[in-house]
């Protein structure tokens, strides 16, 4: 199969050691990854492998040692200050504890990325409603985010990442902090979104079951390293790493509970 | 009158005379002046001082090791002074800028030299309050420091912020009376001149009523206004 899919995002051999207590701590060892224009990559570790900051990474929350990363053509590690507060206006990111200002409403929420990138204020109004609309929360945008349920607060993260039309989105564990059902509605949001926009969407988690139901293409970090990558159904039926064995032998027993007692528990 | 020679009951009865309050408009007015000025100048180098801290921490916006080392340093030799050593090392100070080293304006000086680092300490513990997340997620979106800052730093801490500047502004107060005996006039003035020197009781508890009116009031206003904002944001 040839693949026509444009790489839109490209690491290199990037590294990033922290020093905790004075000692070395090798986060990052080489990662070498491609993401293609307008699909839903998943990234799948352990906690402690080195998935958050992989992700801080590439908007230079966390600046790394050394390595390259290139999204749309853009070498990230080598724009200036100025150029790099430019450039997360094309990088939403989503959080697993939300991250939304306590101190506006829903509707300030998600208008803030807009007036940070100096949106006319004649657009933004209009920018805010359609993409409240999008993502369902037109009832709520006078609302202060401490009223929301979980699932509405990433809704609100997700109109916020998405309001400046960006090209890409980081997910990290987006969904990790919701219950099942709550979960299963915000991957088809995503779905949805990445439908409508083509957006590029780069999903961090430990979840397989969120990877399962919206990624294509998916990757095992194992200790700073990337261990496999490639189709999800290839991994989860022929995984080649420890992490990828074991979180298929994870997934089989589920589908064997599943079958075994009808899908309770 | 006197606890020496009148029963505590009669002092307090006599406490309560209105010509004794009569008397105590001006200072109770005096001691407002020193309190309100005091704290506005507190609350801007307070505050401008506590952003700077917090800023310049290491693990801050802008991480100035020598800059935060330095001015935590000066920040804690002022604190380690007693308000009394501060409103006599301030003398010459007030005189410089006023002429004269009694006085009103004059303590005004020495209280803010006293409060505002004291403030300043108070404002950076509660900046770092703030959850790391969100100072993340609004430089994910590209804000500039001065956006995050003044956008979303102060913004969401700003209930923490009013309850640190009501204890504060407490600390202003007991300090104005402290004043009172180094010629600031107010209620402390009167509680030295008369309770302390001429044994008049009756006007000292007149006094400590005023001082436990205000703390009440200014106490009350702070947790009023704090709570609204956090009902407002659905926190509490």
């Amino acid at each position: 199969m040839v693949n026509e899919m444009e790489t839109y995002l490209k690491i290199s051999d990037l590294h990033k050691t922290f020093y905790p207590h004075g000692k070395p701590l090798k986060v990052l060892e080489g990662i070498n990854l491609e993401v293609d224009k307008g699909e839903i990559f998943g990234i799948i570790g352990f906690s402690g492998a080195g998935k958050s900051t992989l992700a801080r990474c590439i908007n230079r929350l966390e600046t790394s040692d050394s390595g390259s990363i290139e999204l749309g053509g853009t070498d990230i590690l080598k724009l200036s200050k100025k150029e790099l507060l430019k450039e997360r206006h094309r990088i939403g990111m989503i959080f697993q504890n939300f991250n939304l200002f306590d101190s506006m409403t829903v509707y300030q929420n998600i208008a803030y990325p807009l007036q940070i990138a100096g949106v006319p204020k004649a657009q933004i109004k209009d920018r805010v409603l359609e993409t409240a609309e999008l993502v369902g929360l037109t009832e709520k945008l006078k609302a202060h985010p401490g009223a929301l349920s979980g699932g509405q607060k990433q809704r609100v993260g997700i109109a916020r990442a998405i309001v400046t039309n960006p090209d890409f989105i980081i997910s990290d564990e987006a969904t990790s902090a919701l219950d099942p059902q709550t979960t299963m509605q915000i991957l088809d949001l995503l779905k949805e979104i990445n439908r409508k926009s083509g957006i590029t969407i780069l999903m961090i988690t430990h979840e397989l079951d969120a990877i399962r139901y919206i990624c294509n293409r998916m990757a095992v970090l194992e200790e700073g390293k990337i261990t496999e990558s490639g189709l999800v159904r290839d991994i989860f039926e022929n995984p080649n790493s420890k992490t990828g064995e074991l979180f298929a032998k994870v997934f089989k027993l589920l589908q064997n509970v599943e079958l075994t007692s009808g899908g309770g528990i | 009158m006197s606890l020496l020679d009148s029963s505590l009951w009669e002092v307090i009865k006599a406490s309560f005379d209105p010509a004794i309050w009569k008397e105590l408009w001006g200072p109770i007015g005096e001691t407002l002046y020193m309190t309100v000025v005091s704290s506005l100048i507190m609350l801007v180098f307070g505050l401008l001082i506590g952003i700077l801290l917090t800023i310049t921490n290491p693990d801050g916006l802008v991480p100035l090791k020598a800059s935060y080392t330095v001015s935590g340093w000066v920040i804690n030799c002022l604190r380690s002074l007693p308000q009394m050593i501060m409103i006599i090392l301030m003398i010459p100070v007030a005189r410089l800028f006023f002429g004269k080293a009694y006085g009103t304006n004059a303590c005004i000086i020495a209280i803010a030299a006293s409060c505002i680092p004291m403030y300043a300490r108070i404002v950076e513990s509660s900046l770092l309050e703030i959850e790391k997340g969100k100072i993340e997620a609004a430089q994910a979106i590209g804000s500039n420091n001065l956006s995050i800052i003044f956008r979303i730093l102060l913004p969401e801490t700003v209930p923490s912020l009013i309850r640190g500047f009501t204890v504060s502004v407490i600390s202003v107060l007991s300090m104005t009376a402290l004043a009172g005996m180094f010629g600031a006039g107010g209620i402390g003035d009167i509680a030295v001149r008369y309770g302390y020197q001429r044994f008049q009781h009756d006007r000292l508890f007149a006094c400590v009523y005023i001082l436990i009116i205000l703390v009440q009031l200014i106490q009350g206003i702070g947790n009023l206004v704090s709570k609204q904002i956090l009902k407002t944001r659905n926190l509490i």
